[in-house]
């Protein structure tokens, strides 16, 4: 066991985080409006030869390890700069990820360097309104007419479509078959006819996602990802990396109670010296600790080849509702002032307060993620289905 | 002993609810929450109107003198529909302190006005963020002569600053804090919005340059930290209200959600998550039960039983808000669905009169009072 640096990931870090300090100052404080920074940043990576640094170099990455990626987002991370490229994730560590992983050779030499090139800005067409954790549970139809598909249907929470130019899509092409079988995963031009984005406004305030309307929208078969009928396995490739991907992307918010708990009143004291604010400093500290750990032993199997598995789901439960309720407690310790909204580097908190919401819920609901631990780690019995084995047409839906 | 409210205040409940159905929808939430309007005026007239300003303020002064208890049931109502009206700054906080500590010039000028609707009052003590202790208050007040005082410093985040026409405000007085009050029409009085996190219930932000004011009697620490204890058991009410209302949208929902083939209701993960908010939220309500009865009884347990309410109201609300809104999915996370605004009410009520960190240490040290006076051999 050692997590120290060799000489060669030292060395690896130095050369790091040189380009990462030579590039940052026109991405620093840019936001994701129109995700120009996010296209530009990817395309600067790419031309410096940090882009993509896991993948082959035929499809435009560094064919690095998983520990010389760890290190690159360490840096990123280190420097301030990291939320461009953590916006992309759906792009890299979902879509390209799927498209590398069950792809046709066609649809990596289309797609995957232009991604690596930050010319392609990726959704993620899943969730519809009445299927969110069930996911298999999808009714957006596509109907094979001769060398396309016609689909038509509703999707729902997709961030980023707006900015989109290609999604990932699940659809059902057969209602009669039992809801996993019916399945069919498809490739899709966001510019295609049909198509229409309208943003949602979220409870913290922005419109990161969207619903999507699909009018018999046209897709070539070549589009297709996997056999006919078999989009579940597809589906579950990418969540199986989205989990990995936005598991330890939020932050942890320590470094906020650390400064407000020293800066902030209770009673006659400074609140860091009240026994109870210790304790949840204490606490916050451990559970940051515990999380960046996990974290490296996660990517360190990773690095020895392993695929991302279920316990991946263990990152993005704890960071959502601990952190909501450590929140509180901070937001608490503000008294009266934690009512109102915070600016500068303490509106952080708030924002968080409010996004942390969404953070319990999307890329699989907390109920949803510890279903998986219990079943898929743990072996535990799976509750009882009614709706497996049903044709998905006879399945209840209130 | 009855630990229940009598018919008759079970009647008005009926009625408020009923009005509050009709008068206060989500529409009325959302037209304050959307604009720049500091609470909605039309609801706020419809209860000067029907009296509830006044409910608890006596005859002498406009009011009904019904009483603490009637009061607690308004409040539970308002909570319930996330009434966006200054209703708590100007009653449980400025209309009480005035009632208890006002001189009579001062309880005759402003109880009538606060007992109708027609004056909105509020209690400004924050000076920026922190639960520093009261007596620490930067706001300072040099006497002018005459009984008048000259007032100097910003309070903020101020609830109702901007709506309120008298604020109370706590201010250092040759060392000592002492609560003044303040007609907010005056040029040595400046007010900004101060954007909050529940924006339903407007923030303010006043600063004093000078600003001519009156000692409100001779009150100081004692009788804010009384004014606060009765307040506390009205938001108490208000907490729960929400809190019920936060949990039966979910129980709602996840009957009439379907995933996997079945309500989602009927899975454990969420039955189990709605039962715990039910029974946290039934703890919280009996200890505002009790807090209530001290209150309208005047017995000297109410220092304890008022930190007891506001403490399990305050964690009550903000377990069945969050949760709320994580039964309703990604739903739960639009801007167009309810569950966050019961999320930002709730963390608001934490915080208006202190945050829990503050109301444990009352509670804590109210015990050790009561400890030492047990060992002390006095009653
Ligand atoms: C910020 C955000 C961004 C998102 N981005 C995307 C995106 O880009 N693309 C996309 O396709 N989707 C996206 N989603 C959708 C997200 O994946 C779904 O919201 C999520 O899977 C929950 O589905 P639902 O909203 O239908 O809720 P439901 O599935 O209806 O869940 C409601 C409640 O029931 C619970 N529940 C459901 N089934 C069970 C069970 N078996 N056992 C116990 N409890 C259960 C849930 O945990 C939840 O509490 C996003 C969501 C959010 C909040």
């Amino acid at each position: 066991m050692n997590f120290d640096d060799t000489p060669e990931e030292a060395a690896y870090r130095t050369a790091a985080r040189t380009f990462i300090e030579a590039h940052k100052g026109a991405f620093l404080g840019s936001d994701l409006a129109g995700f120009d920074a996010v296209r530009r940043w990817q395309a600067v990576r790419h031309a410096g030869g940090w882009g993509c640094l896991q993948w082959p170099k035929a499809y435009g990455g560094q064919g690095a390890s998983a520990v010389q990626a760890l290190i690159y987002s360490q840096e990123e991370e280190a420097a301030g700069i990291s939320l461009l490229s953590v916006a992309n994730a759906i792009t890299i560590g979902m879509a390209a990820a799927t498209i590398m992983q069950c792809g046709t050779q066609a649809q990596k030499e289309r797609h995957l360097p232009r991604i690596a090139r930050g010319e392609e800005i990726w959704c993620q067409l899943f969730s519809e309104p009445s299927a969110g954790s069930d996911l298999a549970g999808i009714r957006t139809r596509a109907v094979r007419d001769g060398d396309d598909w016609v689909v038509s249907g509703q999707k729902v929470w997709t961030s980023f479509a707006h900015y989109a130019d290609f999604a990932i899509l699940i659809t059902r092409t057969d209602p009669a078959a039992p809801k996993h079988a019916g399945l069919t995963y498809f490739l899709l031009d966001m510019t295609s006819p049909g198509m229409t984005v309208k943003p949602i406004r979220q409870a913290s305030g922005g419109s990161d996602f969207n619903e999507v309307f699909l009018e018999a929208v046209r897709i070539p078969d070549s589009n297709r990802v996997g056999e006919v009928g078999d989009g579940w396995r597809v589906a579950l490739t990418t969540l199986m990396n989205e989990r990995a991907a936005i598991g330890s992307i939020f932050p942890t918010n320590f470094d906020d109670a650390w400064r407000l708990a020293a800066q902030t009143p209770l009673g006659d004291r400074p609140a860091i010296e009240a026994g109870g604010v210790l304790q949840l400093l204490a606490d916050w500290y451990v559970w940051r600790q515990g999380l960046k750990n996990f974290s490296l032993r996660l990517q360190s199997a990773l690095s020895q080849g392993r695929m991302p598995g279920p316990e991946a789901s263990i990152g993005k439960l704890m960071l959502g509702a601990r952190r909501q309720l450590y929140l509180f407690e901070l937001l608490d310790l503000l008294d009266i002032g934690g009512a109102a909204l915070a600016s500068g580097e303490d509106g952080d908190i708030h924002f968080s307060f409010l996004r942390v919401i969404g953070n319990r819920l999307e890329g699989g609901t907390d109920e949803i993620l510890r279903n998986i631990i219990g079943e898929r780690v743990l072996g535990l019995p799976p509750e009882p289905r009614v709706d497996k084995a049903l044709p998905f047409n006879e399945v209840p839906s209130g | 002993m009855r630990f229940d409210f009598t018919e008759d205040q079970e009647s008005l409940r009926g009625e408020a609810r009923r009005f509050l159905a009709s008068h206060c929808g989500r529409e009325t939430v959302r037209a304050v929450l959307d604009s720049d309007e500091p609470y909605s005026r039309e609801l706020w007239a419809e209860m000067g109107r029907l009296g509830w300003t006044g409910v608890a303020l006596p005859e002498a002064f406009g009011g009904s003198g019904a009483g603490y208890l009637e009061l607690c049931v308004l409040a539970e109502e308002m909570g319930r529909v996330l009434a966006p009206t200054p209703f708590s700054s100007s009653i449980y906080l400025a209309a009480e302190l005035i009632l208890r500590e006002g001189d009579d010039a001062q309880t005759t000028d402003w109880l009538p006005r606060l007992a109708a609707g027609t004056a909105i009052g509020t209690l400004a003590l924050a000076e920026g963020p922190g639960a520093a202790d009261w007596g620490l208050a930067r706001t300072r007040a040099t006497p002018l002569g005459g009984g008048h005082y000259a007032l100097t410093g910003v309070k903020q985040p101020v609830p109702d600053g901007l709506a309120a026409d008298v604020a109370i405000v706590s201010a250092r007085l040759s060392g000592e804090l002492g609560l003044f009050l303040v007609d907010l029409h005056q040029p040595e009085v400046t007010r900004h919005p101060e954007p909050g996190l529940d924006e339903s219930r407007p923030l303010g932000r006043l600063s004093f340059s000078g600003a001519r004011c009156a000692r409100l009697g001779s009150a100081g620490r004692a009788a804010l930290d009384a004014a606060l204890d009765r307040a506390a058991v009205l938001f108490a009410f208000e907490q729960i209200g929400g809190a019920e209302a936060a949990l039966s949208m979910a129980v709602g929902h996840a009957r009439q959600r379907f995933a996997f083939g079945r309500a989602i209701g009927s899975f454990q993960a969420i039955k189990h998550k709605l039962a715990d908010m039910y029974a946290e939220l039934e703890l919280a309500r009996s200890n505002a039960y009790f807090a209530a009865w001290a209150l309208a009884s005047g017995d000297a347990v109410l220092g304890e039983a008022a930190a007891c309410a506001r403490l399990s109201a305050s964690r009550a609300y903000f377990d069945c808000a969050k949760e709320c809104v994580q039964v309703h999915g990604g739903m739960g996370f639009t801007w167009e669905a309810d569950p966050h605004l019961h999320y930002r009410r709730a963390t608001l009520l934490n915080a208006v009169i202190g945050g829990q960190a503050r109301w444990r240490e009352v509670l804590v040290s109210r015990l050790q009072q009561k400890d030492a006076s047990a060992r002390e051999g006095t009653p």
